[in-house]
């Protein structure tokens, strides 16, 4: 068995991850309310999920809707946001475009989530040659600069939905992987492990069952910290015309369009675009500082 | 803790980038070769040869396989060559070394500017904690990662160039079509005041300006929330508070001895957010039409031209592995208690 026995035993000397949170919605709800930043970041992420799945419901115009008689004017109280050089809505295409963006950011972060906990696990349960081999690749994978990363896979794979999703998920697998190793490592050790061990539990169960579980909390935190990040990737990959193309309704797009008439004065295409990203990655980073606070149990309102 | 030992250290580490780098180089390589077409054809264009057309993918290896392309690749770069690259004709070595400078100068501002405005930020904040310094560095460090480095570049443009026309627009440099002699270190802005060309000086300085402050913003912020999340975990430890007990002044008691022990997770975010901002600084690049790597990467990438994407990837990777390693020797000398 991995568990170094000797360890274990010695009282106060044991290193555990933060104990499994109690899903009790009140508690939830209390340590909110003592908390304005997070709340605030719930709200916005809230808001962004709200028009990704109504948007184009509540939209006043067709985000598609050419229409040069209009092109790029200035905002007013038709058009709140302006009109693109094609006259088609900012407003509407802002809205519409959190239902392609949250798509693509939450793909991207489930994948890598998956993928890099999977391997981190192993490797810090398993030890040895599995762990030499998995952190190795990932210390290739981290010797590149993230965006210059990202964008090689990029272009390797051609303009596109899946491309930005794979782009994205490619440089966060590290970050986890290495995450939950350290993770791991420190809960294998823990006294409960062992009791797990004691009676009985094989080594899937006690590593899926028991340990995996209570190494979640940081996880959690690092998944929506990284939506935030994921989201600045996503829109500069395709700013820089590597990921989603015009006339795609997508926030990056939408900055490169603006980019084009920027001679012309016409700020209100990029500025409003570049809003909602600042926005949506200010939500989740708030929402992740938030549960940061609220699932440390050292950290929670009492 | 013998400085013979931390060179020893510092060799083996330095011996490590190799095999890193390579399986980074072959990463790339595969990268690349799994594009669909040959980007000779792409390049050349459809008014060639079929003879023409051969030769040019032979010169460029492209006629054979993979495997052997990359023995080649290897065989050529032992040999200071890294290819021509299909747009500039020249070799991607040359080409580099000529975009390096812009590029180094602008990371290099905008760093310093980064780390010399957050860890103060980052100091006051914890020494002032739950005050409304603290509220103002948090709003700022929120802020610096939640802004698109891309966006920002474009609305300090808009107010400063296009509304103020305070600073110069994004065209370079120097923000106009100035010709200058032969560089000495690279950076305009030290090479202008060594010939004594202050004019050429000052509109380096200005267009450095906001490629600069765009960078560094972005950088900034996750320096300054280290340094006061570690500061403030320092302050409350111990030996400060023995420190100040002792009736040492409370400046010399941040400086000297909590600053001091605070200073590995500082590096270790300064190191990282380099590495991020090799990335961003991409970005940053094609905003403000900076002639450095990014943009001669970004035009690489669009055109398909293997040799240059493939120096480009060598030497940021190589940066910033060196990076990593300046920062473990750094924190090998700071801190006795690492075993190397």
């Amino acid at each position: 068995m991995a568990i170094d026995e000797s360890r274990v035993i010695v009282p106060g000397a044991v290193l555990t991850a933060a104990p499994p949170v109690v899903g009790r919605f009140s508690d939830f709800v209390y340590q909110l309310r003592g908390n304005p930043a997070t709340f605030a970041g719930l709200f916005i992420v809230a808001v962004i999920f709200i028009s990704a799945l109504i948007g184009p419901l509540i939209a006043p115009y067709d985000p598609y809707g050419v229409n040069l008689g209009d092109a790029a004017l200035q905002p007013s109280l038709s058009h709140p946001f302006g009109t693109d050089q094609y006259g088609e809505d900012i407003l509407t295409r802002v809205v519409v475009a959190a239902r392609l963006d949250l798509l693509m950011v939450l793909s991207a972060v489930v994948a890598s989530t998956v993928i890099g906990v999977t391997l981190g696990a192993l490797a810090g349960f398993f030890g040895h040659y599995f762990d030499e081999g998995v952190m190795r690749s990932q210390d290739v994978l981290q010797a590149f600069p993230r965006f210059v990363f990202a964008m090689a896979v990029a272009w390797a794979l051609g303009p596109g939905v899946v491309t930005v999703i794979v782009a994205t998920a490619a440089i966060n697998i590290p970050g986890y992987a290495r995450l939950m190793r350290s993770l791991m490592l420190s809960v294998k050790e823990a006294q409960f492990a062992l009791a797990a061990v004691a009676v009985g539990n094989s080594r899937w169960r006690l590593l899926w069952r028991h340990l995996l579980p209570n190494c979640l909390t940081p996880i959690i935190v690092l998944s929506t910290l990284q939506c935030g990040f994921t989201i600045l990737e996503a829109a500069g990959l395709s700013f820089i015309g590597l990921g989603v193309r015009v006339p795609q309704a997508e926030w990056g797009v939408m900055i490169a369009m603006g980019l084009q008439d920027f001679l012309q004065g016409h700020w209100w295409i990029y500025t409003f675009p570049g809003l909602a990203i600042a926005f949506a990655v200010l939500g989740f980073n708030l929402l992740g500082d938030g549960l940061q606070d609220i699932l440390d149990p050292k950290r929670r309102r009492v | 803790m013998g400085s013979t030992r931390l060179l020893l250290y510092a060799a083996r580490r330095l011996l490590f980038i190799v095999p890193v780098l390579l399986v980074a180089l072959f990463l790339t390589f595969a990268l690349t070769r799994i594009v669909p077409g040959n980007p000779i054809d792409r390049v050349a264009g459809p008014y060639i040869s079929v003879e023409r057309r051969a030769e040019l993918k032979h010169i460029a290896y492209l006629d054979r396989p993979f495997y052997e392309q990359f023995v080649l690749y290897l065989r050529d770069l032992s040999q200071g060559k890294m290819g021509t690259s299909y747009t500039t004709a020249q070799d991607v070595s040359k080409d580099l070394r000529q975009r390096f400078p812009a590029t180094f100068e602008l990371v290099t501002y905008g760093m310093l500017f980064a780390v010399l405005v957050a860890i103060p930020l980052g100091i006051a904040a914890a020494i002032k904690k739950d005050t409304w310094i603290d509220s103002v560095v948090r709003a700022v460090s929120v802020l610096g990662v939640s802004l698109p480095i891309f966006w920002l570049g474009l609305m300090l443009l808009y107010v400063f160039f296009f509304y103020l026309d305070w600073l110069p627009g994004p065209v370079g440099r120097t923000g106009t079509a100035v010709r200058f002699a032969q560089p000495i270190t690279g950076f305009l802005t030290i090479d202008s005041l060594l010939k004594g060309d202050f004019e050429l000086f000052w509109l380096a300085v200005k267009a450095l300006v906001l490629p600069c402050f765009t960078l560094g913003f972005v950088a900034m912020a996750p320096v300054a929330r280290m340094t006061r999340a570690v500061m403030v975990e320092v302050l409350q430890s111990d030996y400060v508070r023995t420190a100040r007990s002792l009736g040492l002044p409370f400046r010399v008691v941040v400086l000297r001895h909590a600053l001091k022990n605070a200073m590995i997770p500082i590096l270790t975010i300064i190191a990282a957010v380099y590495g991020y901002a090799l990335g961003g600084e991409v970005l940053v690049e094609i905003i403000f039409s900076w002639p450095g790597l990014g943009q001669y990467s970004y035009n690489a990438l669009l055109s398909s031209d293997f040799p240059a994407i493939q120096g480009f990837v060598l030497l940021v990777t190589f940066v910033y592995m060196v990076i990593y390693l300046a920062l473990d020797i750094t924190t090998a000398a700071l801190d006795p208690r690492v075993q190397y």
